[in-house]
């Protein structure tokens, strides 16, 4: 089980979580002009990276805030340093 | 006397099954990943399409992938008519395979019970067991005392949590030995002259503008015709070389057995509801499956709270299974696509061809993922049974959604 840093609630356990793929993946801007392969990149495709990783994660047992996390997929590690300086997706 | 030395009488070792080759420099195909399908789709190339200068490539050891870590299921009792055509086909073939593969693969057609524990998932089960049958597919709608004279041993009582309101049933459904398949398929394969290439990565791709022509390995470049890709959680990684976005997420798939008990258990019994599946191997250990741990992760395990929670889930259905201890639990990495169903086809790179998105549920499918892949490569288009599979449906929408509807616990 891992142990994530919630930016509000400090470290908690992984079952506290709810997971949320793959951070910053974009609405087209303007719906009605984007192509059928924008359409399809915005709902289907997504990073798949064997190694580090910006993700969305939403601490559904705590404060249930999302966030950025910087994970690496191979062995689990959590990129806190750039974590900490990332700018909070919600206003305190 | 002199004492013996310990071992130093053991038999010779046995012959093996296949010889671990060296890569040539070139082959007509080349198959990126020596699994299952990989073996499979090396097998019917060389025996519907007469293609043999082949190597399969595998950065491990033979189908010690995921080949190596499911949970054996074979059923073909999928909703969607394009599925059921696909299913069924590899479930035909299983039915011939120890024959045709001169070896055995403990091949037993003991019956899968999909339960529901929902009026929603009885709708549902009722549903699918007519789509079934249309499909020319076995399939029975059984109600809670059915389910009950089918496995003694489930808990059938209205008492549960989620009561067993009734199951669909695939009579013709089982459970293989899955290391079995891989050897026979690679016994076949060096008697017809393929080479299986243990130990050998592929790093990235030769081209000529958008043809592929070879691959680079760990053990250097070998050219080819032909190259596919039946690389499992791990294609991703080969696609983005390639600048190739597929639409694939890699998750933990984590299996576990118990220790060895007698025959208790005489069916494959798969709730999704409360998310377990279990059979019992032919050697006795209860093997269960659950599904995906949430994230995406390349690492070969996953988390123990999954485990707990499908132990929970076995033990409220299975009492009996209280006593039983977990022996082992292992992870594999396995390539999920958004609507639960694979990729099978050409790609925008001439001469690449890729078969991934098996996610859950691909060792079912080998014979035939071998026989579809195999057509697609060597004539360049898809069989008709995997031309739905083919990436352009992310872009068209016609999507073969089997999230929900075919009981995606695999």
């Amino acid at each position: 089980m891992m142990l994530i840093p919630c930016p509000w609630c400090g470290p908690r356990n992984e079952t506290e979580f709810h997971y949320g793929g793959q951070a910053g993946v974009a609405c087209p801007k303007d719906p009605y002009a984007a192509s059928d392969a924008e359409w399809a990149a915005f709902l289907f495709f997504r990073d798949n990276p064997k190694g580090v990783f910006t993700e969305r994660w939403m601490h559904r047992s705590g404060c249930r805030r999302w966030f950025d996390l910087r994970r690496d997929t191979a062995t689990n590690e959590i990129h806190t340093g750039a974590h900490e300086d990332q700018e909070r997706t919600v206003a305190v | 006397m002199a004492p013996r030395t310990p071992g130093a009488d053991l038999p010779d070792h046995p012959d093996r099954l296949w010889r671990s080759a060296d890569p040539k420099s070139s082959y007509d195909v080349v198959i990126v990943g020596g699994g299952g399908h990989g073996l499979a789709t090396a097998y019917y190339l060389a025996v519907n399409h007469g293609i043999t200068n082949i190597a399969v490539l595998e950065r491990g050891w033979l189908a010690g992938g995921n080949m190596a870590r499911n949970t054996t299921i074979i059923r073909s009792n999928y909703l969607w008519d394009e599925s059921a055509g696909l299913y069924e086909h590899a479930l035909k073939l299983w039915e011939g395979l120890e024959d045709e593969l001169d070896y055995p693969l403990l091949f037993s057609q003991r019956g899968v019970l999909n339960l529901a524990h929902s009026l929603q998932e009885v709708r549902d089960g009722v549903r699918r067991v007519g789509a079934n049958r249309l499909n020319g597919v076995d399939a029975e709608w059984l109600d809670t005392d059915q389910v009950a004279e089918a496995c003694p041993i489930l808990n059938t009582s209205p008492d549960l949590r989620y009561p067993v309101l009734g199951a669909t049933w695939q009579p013709r459904a089982g459970i293989a030995k899955h290391d079995h398949v891989a050897w026979g398929f690679a016994r076949a394969l060096d008697l017809l002259g393929v080479d299986l290439v243990e130990g050998c990565e592929v790093t990235g791709f030769e081209r000529i503008g958008d043809r592929v022509i070879g691959v680079e390995t760990t053990r250097g470049p070998i050219r080819a015709g032909r190259v596919a890709l039946a690389a499992a959680g791990h294609t991703s990684v080969l696609a983005d070389t390639l600048g190739l976005r597929l639409p694939l997420q890699s998750h933990p798939l984590q299996a576990l057995v118990s220790e060895l008990l007698e025959p208790v258990h005489p069916t494959v019994v798969m709730s999704n509801a409360v998310h377990v599946y279990v059979s019992q191997a032919h050697k006795g250990e209860l093997v269960l499956g659950a599904g995906i741990d949430a994230y995406n992760s390349y690492g070969q395990r996953g988390a123990f709270h999954t485990i707990e929670r499908e132990l929970a889930a076995a033990v409220e259905l299975f009492p009996m299974f209280a006593r039983a201890h977990v022996v082992r639990t292992w992870g594999g990495v396995v390539d999920v696509t958004p609507d639960a169903s694979a990729v099978m086809g050409r790609t925008p790179f001439e001469g690449l061809y890729v078969n991934c998105g098996w996610g859950t549920g691909g060792f079912k499918a080998t014979p035939g993922v071998g026989w579809c892949f195999a057509h697609t490569i060597a004539n360049d288009e898809p069989h008709p049974l995997n031309a739905p599979f083919g990436l352009e449906r992310f872009t068209t929408g016609a999507l073969i959604d089997e999230h929900g509807a075919a009981g995606v616990a695999h």
